[in-house]
């Protein structure tokens, strides 16, 4: 049976590759994600995995080998962060494009400059649109779950897309958590073989890659966009199948008594769990607020995400990264856009905190729900942009 | 009249042509320009390669005229990602392929070549970075650069391939400038410098070399690499017909010597027993040299002869061993 132990989120999520029985990996170092890597090359190198560990000389060329094994038919895996995510960028949009159900696993950390090797969300906010599925995973057994049920969303005939799963650097990388970890009988078989439809097979010549005339350009995006738009309802699917099998629930959108609050502070990543202990807090003093994440980030979850704060007053959305000169979160942008067709819709407001490694203590979110509050009372928003935190 | 000797083998050519395969699997259709020897060059190549071949092509006039969807011409699976990145994709589906082997997925006895095509800016320049890395893991796989000495899918802008003085539209020739200003880098002595077990330059216009040197490659026990002329009409300003004429005087000349590393031996693989031929024989035919005043083709015949004299020295140095 699966036993539950102590082990850092990077192992766990490297045992979660090895469990699913990887084929090529494809990967460069970068802090912080370079534990996963190691121990999935030391696995290699003891013969606990039969896989091929490409030490690539940038992570342009590891997303580059891992859509090359992929369409020659091996089960590819990478994993990466912040600056390496935006080397690989351009191929990152060909994996998508090219139906390549790569997993890539994204510790997320800031991007440069300054150069800064700790935690925030603008590396994947970088590739918001790259057209692959991406999820948020909070903690050290969803990082370990998430990975393993990737491929099997990936691999879906259905999608045939490339997942990402999203986990914050250092914050769960580098930490100790208890896992429940799945002996290997027991997770034997979840995962089909890699079997895609088409792949680069001399006895079945298939051209990849073809130039996208005008006359087919659009119709080609329509179909990628048409692809990922209806994974939605296989990565239900898989979770649906995954709660019955193991009993651990996972939802498009998370919340947290968000059912009768008036105010809601919606976040992604690892934050979310502590937004959980602020709500607490502030319940206690009556205040009836609640809190929400978007874990599946692409395809976003437009329905499911109105369903969970249907009822509030004002949603305050925590955004870790900024689009500058702009809206002035990714994050914030999208939840009103997404709510502006209700007819009864919540207040929307942005926060901004947690960039380059910037702890978010108890009060920051305490001060968050004030900004909700405030707005509630004096119909005032927040200034762009609003950083909890900041020192001035 | 441009009158160049013809290939070694001479009048035993006839019957050696007969035994190249009829089967094509680059096909006709393609919309590669008249006179295209790029173009020709592939279609020699993978008669060579057969059709238990995977083909990785970086983005360039190769991948643009063999495949505007819906169409293609390969008849073998090929595969386009992008621009720098062939010969990193190519390391991926030949990992894939070995650990598929390993796995039993694949019949042990199954050989699967891999053929890497990159135009001279996605090998020289912007590719140079993925074919190092992947030269130096050892990916077995065969790249071959189609060398049209500029990045002629965008309309001829100057690379690192490009030979010093020839006029290219971000290397214009005019009153301050000589056209392009530094030397051709050398792709077969870096690639060599990998200690990879085979490495040539080729020509379409030399067929039976051009194969006999693939076969070589693809038998070799590593990764292979062939630097191949290819001339371009289009580029250059040269009548497409002369084409495979504009090959042979690259060669005669020493502008583009014909050579192999065979495991570090270097081989001179078409006899000169006159020595070069005159230089301007190659330079004059061509638009994007018209500008060359006679000290300029100087400097590049001295040049020529330098590189030439060092490759029969590496020769003998390296075949008396």
């Amino acid at each position: 049976m699966a036993h539950r132990t102590g082990i850092e989120v990077s192992l766990a999520i490297a045992e979660a590759a090895r469990q699913a029985e990887v084929e090529v990996i494809s990967a460069y170092p970068i802090t912080p994600q370079t534990h996963i890597v190691e121990r999935l090359a030391k696995m290699v190198a003891d013969g606990d995995l039969e896989a091929d560990f490409i030490t690539v000389e940038s992570e342009h060329t590891a997303m580059s080998a891992a859509v090359g094994a992929s369409l020659a038919g091996a089960r590819a895996f990478t994993a990466t962060s912040s600056q390496g995510l935006a080397l690989m960028d351009e191929i990152v949009y060909l994996a998508s494009s090219l139906r390549t159900p790569v997993v890539m696993a994204l510790a997320n950390r800031s991007l440069s400059g300054p150069i800064s090797i700790w935690n925030d969300h603008s590396d994947i906010m970088n590739v918001r649109d790259a057209g692959w599925i991406s999820i948020f995973a909070n903690n050290g057994q969803e990082a370990y779950d998430l990975t393993l049920m990737a491929y099997k969303i990936a691999e879906d005939h259905r999608v045939l897309l490339p997942v990402m799963i999203s986990f914050d650097g250092f914050i769960l990388t580098h930490m100790i958590e208890p896992v429940c970890v799945f002996d290997d009988e027991e997770i034997k078989g979840y995962l089909p073989p890699f079997n895609p439809p088409y792949k680069a097979d001399p006895e079945h010549p298939v051209t990849f890659g073809p130039v996208g005339v005008p006359d087919i350009y659009t119709e080609a995006k329509k179909q990628q966009d048409f692809a990922i738009r209806s994974s939605i309802s296989v990565i239900k699917e898989v979770f649906a199948d995954f709660e019955k099998e193991f009993g651990r629930k996972y939802k498009p959108v998370e919340s947290y008594m968000a059912e009768d609050a008036d105010v809601i502070l919606l976040s992604q990543g690892s934050v979310y769990e502590t937004t959980e202990i602020a709500v607490d807090r502030l319940r206690k003093e009556g205040k009836k607020v609640g809190s929400a994440e978007v874990r599946l980030w692409r395809p976003f979850p437009f329905e499911d995400l109105r369903k969970a704060v249907a009822n509030a007053k004002v949603v305050v959305v925590l955004d870790r990264a900024i689009s500058f000169g702009g809206q002035p979160g990714p994050l914030l942008g999208e939840i009103r856009s997404a709510l502006y067709p209700l007819e009864k819709k919540p207040g929307v407001i942005g926060v901004t905190a947690g960039l380059g490694g910037r702890d978010i203590m108890i009060q920051d979110y305490e001060k968050m729900f004030e900004y909700g509050y405030n707005y509630l009372k004096t119909g005032k928003e927040p200034e762009a942009v609003t950083i909890v935190g900041l020192r001035e | 009249m441009i009158k160049t000797t013809r290939p070694r083998e001479g009048f035993l050519n006839i019957f050696a042509y007969q035994t190249v395969t009829r089967e094509e699997y680059f096909v006709r259709g393609h919309r590669a320009c008249q006179g295209c020897g790029a173009a020709l060059g592939l279609r020699l190549i993978m008669k060579e390669a057969g059709p238990n071949t995977i083909v990785v092509n970086a983005t360039g006039c190769m991948e643009i005229i063999s495949s505007p969807y819906p169409y293609t011409s390969w008849a073998v699976p090929w595969i386009h990602v992008a621009f720098e990145n062939a010969a990193a994709v190519a390391s991926g589906v030949e990992s894939a392929i070995k650990i598929l082997r390993k796995k039993g997925k694949i019949p042990e006895d199954k050989e699967i070549n891999i053929i890497v095509f990159g135009g001279d800016g996605g090998t020289a320049d912007i590719g140079i970075q993925a074919l190092s890395g992947a030269l130096i893991r050892g990916h077995k796989f065969l790249y071959v650069c189609y060398d049209n000495e500029a990045y002629m899918n965008t309309g001829v802008q100057g690379s690192s391939a490009t030979p010093y003085g020839a006029s290219t539209t971000t290397t214009p020739a005019g009153k301050m400038s000589i056209g392009q200003g530094y030397w051709k880098k050398n792709l077969v002595e870096i690639t060599a410098a990998h200690r990879i077990p085979y490495v040539a330059t080729a020509c379409p216009s030399y067929p039976l070399d051009l194969m006999k040197k693939v076969r070589k490659a693809l038998d070799a026990d590593g990764p292979s690499f062939i630097h191949m002329f290819s001339v371009c009409p289009t580029g250059w300003g040269t009548p497409p017909e002369l084409t495979i004429r504009i090959g042979r005087l690259a060669a005669e000349t020493g502008m583009f010597p014909l050579y192999e590393i065979d495991h570090g031996k270097y081989k001179l693989t078409l006899d000169l027993p006159n020595g070069l031929r005159p230089i301007e024989d190659f330079l004059k035919v061509q638009k994007r040299f018209r500008h060359l005043t006679k000290e300029d083709i100087e400097v590049i015949r001295n040049r020529v002869q330098e590189e030439y004299d060092r490759l029969k020295k590496m020769e003998r140095f390296t075949q008396e061993e």
